[in-house]
C-alpha cells in the first residue's frame, strides 16, 4: 500500500469558487477534508466604525455595499432601525414600494446565487441564463434610483422618490440592428410598473427553464444530494436563518412570522426542505423565486391603483422638495440643517431585522441622542453560515467544499463588513 | 402562561409583557429588566450569572431561545459626549469649533461600565426575541464568560468581539483575531482607537515587499457630533417603556 500523505491546502483567496476573498486552510487526508479553517476579513472595511463618524443618512450608501448582491434589503434593515428609534410612520405607498423592491432584490440575489453556484459545480449555461434576467431587474433599479447596484433608494421615512413613469430605453447603436433594438425596447415603452408587469409574466417560464436544466439533472443531483447535511436542531444552534434554515425543514420566515412593512397584506408561501442538504436548499431558493414573483405581482396591482406620498412630510427627517425651497425660508433652513448636520435621533437602542435573501439581516443601532449612531452592528446572515462551514465539509471530498461554499450563498461584503 | 404574567389583574397583558414576566420568573434577580423601545425587551445580566441565565433561557420550555441571532461588543467610553456645544452661547454666538473626542480626559463612564457584550436571542419555536447586556469585568483586558458551550454559533461572534474590542472570553475554544489583518496591533472598534488607524501599508520596490508605516493622513471631522434635546422625542409620546426599573440606557 502506497503512503498516503495528509497535507494542508490553501484554497483562495484568489480562487474563483471562493466567491470573493475567502481564504480556506484545509487539512486533507488524501481527497477527504479533515479540518477546514476559513480565514475571513480580507474585505473588512470597518463599515460599522465608519458609520459612527457619519450622520444617519450618510451611512445608507454603505449598507448597499455590505451584501452587494442584495443591496436594498440591507438598506431596509438600516432605515427600519432608524425609523423605529425616531418613531416615524412610513406612508403606505412607500411600504409597498419597499416590499416590491425587497422581492426584486431577492430575485437578483437568488439569480446571482443560482448562476454562480451552477458555474461552480459544472453547469455553465445557468450563469448566462440567470444574468439575462438579472439585467432586466438591474434596469428596474436604475430606473428608480439612477444606479444599477448601489441604489441608496430607501430613506428613513420612506423612499427617495416615487416610481418613474418612463423606463430608460436602448439607444440606436451600430452594434445592434434596428429590429434588435425595437425588440429590446418593446417592454420599455410604458412606466416602470408596466416593465415589471411584463417581467413577472415572463419570469415563471424562465424559472421553468432553470429547473429543466438542473432539478432532474443527474450530475447536479450527484453533486448536491446528501452533501452538507444540517439537522434542524443543529441549524438553530448554529444561528442559521433564511433558506439555509428552511432547507433543514423549519418553516421560519421573518416576512411571515414577524411581518414588517406590508408583508402581512400580500400572499405567499414559505417553501421548506426535508433533508437539509445542498439539493434541498437549491429547491427552496428556486421556489422562493416563484413566490417573490407572486409578491411583486400583488405589489404592482396595488401600486397602480393607489397613488400617494412616498416619504414622510416631516422635514426634520426628510428634506423638503426643491421647488418649496425656492420660495419658502423655512424649507430652506430645513434643507440646510439636514444637509449640514443631519437629524438627531433620540437615545436608545433598537434591533431591526429583515428577511434578506440570505437570511436574517439585522441592524443593532445604539444612539445616545446625537446626529450619528453611537454603535451600529450589522448582523450578517452569511457570517453565521460561514462559521458553520467547517462542520458541514468535514469528511466530505475536496470537490464538495465548492458545493458547500456555493450552497451557503456567501458574499464577503456582509461577512467581512 | 397568563397567570405568571402579572400580579395585579391587568386586561390581557401583551405577549411582550408575558415574556418579560416569564423571564423575570425564571431568572429572578439575576436578570434586570431595563428600559427599551416598545416591542423590544432588554435584560441586564451580571457576568457572574451569565452562563446560568443563558442556559435557562435556552432550555426553559416557555422560553426556548435556541438561537443566538447576534453577539456584539460595545465600548461606552464616549457615550453621550458631543463635539459641539449647543446648550450655552458666548457673546460670539454658539460654538462653531469642533472639539475632537480624541483626547478624552474625562470618560463618560467608569471602567466597569465601559465594555459590554450584547446578545440578541431568538426563539424560532416560540417566535420571540430578547436582548441581554452583560458588562465585562473591569480591568484590562476586559473579560467575560464565553457562551460557545450554550450556543455553538457564538464562536465567530466572540472572536469578532475579541478582535474589535479586545474582550477576552473565558472558555472560548479558539480565540483568534478574525476580521483584522494578520499581525494587527490594537482593537480598532474601541472608541479611543482613531478612525484613520495607526499604520498604513504600501509596496516598497526597494525592499520588494509590503511595508507598514505610520499613517500620513490627518484625522478630520466633516460633520461634528451634535446632541440635541428634542421634545418631540419624549419617550411618553412614543410608547417607550419608562416604568421599567433601571436607568434608560443606550
Amino acid at each position: 500500500m502506497a503512503d498516503i500523505q495528509s497535507f494542508t491546502l490553501n484554497f483562495g483567496p484568489q480562487h474563483p469558487a471562493a466567491h470573493g476573498v475567502l481564504r480556506l486552510v484545509l487539512e486533507m487526508d488524501g481527497e477527504v477534508v479533515q479540518k477546514a479553517d476559513p480565514h475571513i476579513g480580507l474585505l473588512h472595511r470597518a463599515t460599522e466604525k465608519l458609520a459612527e463618524s457619519k450622520t444617519f443618512n450618510q451611512s445608507i450608501g454603505y449598507m448597499d455595499r455590505l451584501d452587494y448582491a442584495s443591496m436594498m434589503c440591507n438598506e431596509h434593515a438600516y432605515v427600519l432601525a432608524v425609523e423605529r428609534l425616531l418613531g416615524v410612520q412610513v406612508p403606505l405607498r412607500a411600504q409597498f414600494i419597499r416590499v416590491m423592491f425587497d422581492e426584486i432584490t431577492r430575485l437578483l440575489n437568488h439569480l446571482m446565487w443560482l448562476g454562480a453556484h451552477g458555474l461552480d459545480i459544472g453547469a455553465m449555461t445557468m450563469f448566462l441564463y440567470c444574468f439575462r434576467e438579472r439585467e432586466d431587474l438591474m434596469d428596474a433599479y436604475e430606473a428608480v434610483s439612477g444606479t444599477r447596484m448601489h441604489a441608496t433608494y430607501y430613506r428613513p421615512g420612506g423612499v427617495y422618490r416615487d416610481l418613474p413613469d418612463t423606463m430608460p430605453r436602448y439607444a440606436p447603436s451600430k452594434f445592434r440592428s434596428k429590429r434588435e433594438i425595437d425588440r429590446l425596447n418593446e417592454a420599455r415603452a410604458g412606466s416602470l410598473l408596466d416593465f415589471l408587469q411584463d417581467f413577472t409574466e415572463r419570469f415563471p417560464k424562465c424559472v421553468d427553464e432553470y429547473e429543466t436544466l438542473l432539478t432532474d439533472n443527474r450530475i447536479w443531483k450527484q453533486r448536491t444530494v446528501n452533501i452538507g447535511i444540517v439537522t434542524p436542531e443543529r441549524a438553530k444552534a448554529l444561528g442559521f436563518t433564511g433558506p439555509c434554515l428552511r432547507g433543514s425543514g423549519i418553516a421560519w420566515d421573518l416576512r411571515k412570522k414577524q411581518p414588517y412593512e406590508v408583508y402581512d397584506r400580500v400572499e405567499f408561501d414559505i417553501p421548506v426542505g426535508v433533508n437539509g442538504d445542498c439539493y434541498d436548499r437549491y429547491l427552496v431558493r428556486v421556489e422562493e423565486m416563484r413566490q417573490s414573483n407572486r409578491i411583486i405581482r400583488q405589489c404592482i396591482d396595488w401600486l397602480r391603483h393607489n397613488p400617494g406620498p412616498v416619504v414622510v412630510t416631516d422635514h426634520k427627517v426628510s428634506p423638503p422638495r426643491r421647488v418649496e425651497m425656492k420660495g419658502d425660508m423655512e424649507s430652506l433652513i430645513h434643507h440646510f440643517k439636514l444637509a449640514t448636520e443631519g437629524y438627531s435621533v433620540p437615545a436608545g437602542e433598537v434591533y431591526a431585522a429583515v428577511e434578506a435573501p440570505k437570511g436574517e439581516f439585522g441592524v443593532w443601532l445604539v444612539s445616545d441622542g446625537a446626529n450619528k449612531p453611537y454603535r451600529l452592528k450589522a448582523r450578517a446572515p452569511g457570517f453565521a453560515h460561514l462559521s458553520a462551514m467547517e462542520e458541514m465539509v468535514r469528511g466530505h471530498m475536496l470537490a464538495d467544499v465548492v458545493a458547500v461554499i456555493g450552497t451557503l450563498d456567501i458574499v464577503f461584503g456582509e461577512i467581512d463588513r | 402562561m397568563s397567570e405568571t404574567a402579572t400580579d395585579t389583574p391587568a386586561p390581557t397583558p401583551s405577549r411582550l409583557e408575558v415574556l418579560a414576566a416569564t423571564i423575570g420568573a425564571v431568572c429572578g434577580e439575576r436578570a434586570l429588566r431595563i428600559a427599551s423601545i416598545s416591542q423590544e425587551l432588554t435584560f441586564e445580566v451580571a457576568p457572574a450569572h451569565l452562563l446560568d441565565v443563558c442556559r435557562q433561557l435556552r432550555d426553559d420550555p416557555r422560553l426556548l431561545f435556541e438561537t443566538l441571532a447576534d453577539l456584539s461588543g460595545i465600548d461606552y467610553l464616549t457615550f453621550g459626549m458631543d463635539e459641539w456645544n449647543t446648550h450655552t452661547a458666548t457673546n460670539a454666538g454658539f460654538s462653531r469649533g469642533v472639539a475632537g473626542l480624541d483626547d478624552i480626559d474625562a470618560p463618560a463612564v467608569p471602567m466597569e461600565r465601559r465594555f459590554a457584550v450584547v446578545y440578541h436571542l431568538l426563539s424560532v419555536t416560540l417566535n420571540q426575541r430578547v436582548r441581554l447586556r452583560s458588562y465585562c469585568d473591569a480591568g484590562e483586558p476586559p473579560m467575560t464568560d464565553s457562551v460557545v458551550e450554550v450556543w455553538p454559533g457564538a464562536n465567530w461572534f466572540e472572536r469578532e468581539a475579541f478582535d474589535l474590542y479586545g474582550i477576552l472570553f473565558r472558555g472560548h475554544p479558539d480565540l483568534r483575531r478574525i476580521l483584522t489583518d494578520y499581525g494587527f496591533i490594537g482593537h480598532p472598534f474601541r472608541k479611543d482607537f482613531p478612525l484613520i488607524g495607526h499604520v498604513e501599508v504600501r509596496y516598497d520596490p526597494e525592499k520588494q515587499r509590503v511595508v507598514y508605516e505610520p499613517v500620513s493622513i490627518e484625522a478630520r471631522t466633516l460633520v461634528p457630533r451634535v446632541i440635541r434635546d428634542d421634545h418631540r422625542y419624549e419617550p411618553a409620546l412614543h410608547g417607550r417603556v419608562t416604568s421599567a426599573p433601571g436607568k434608560p440606557n443606550g
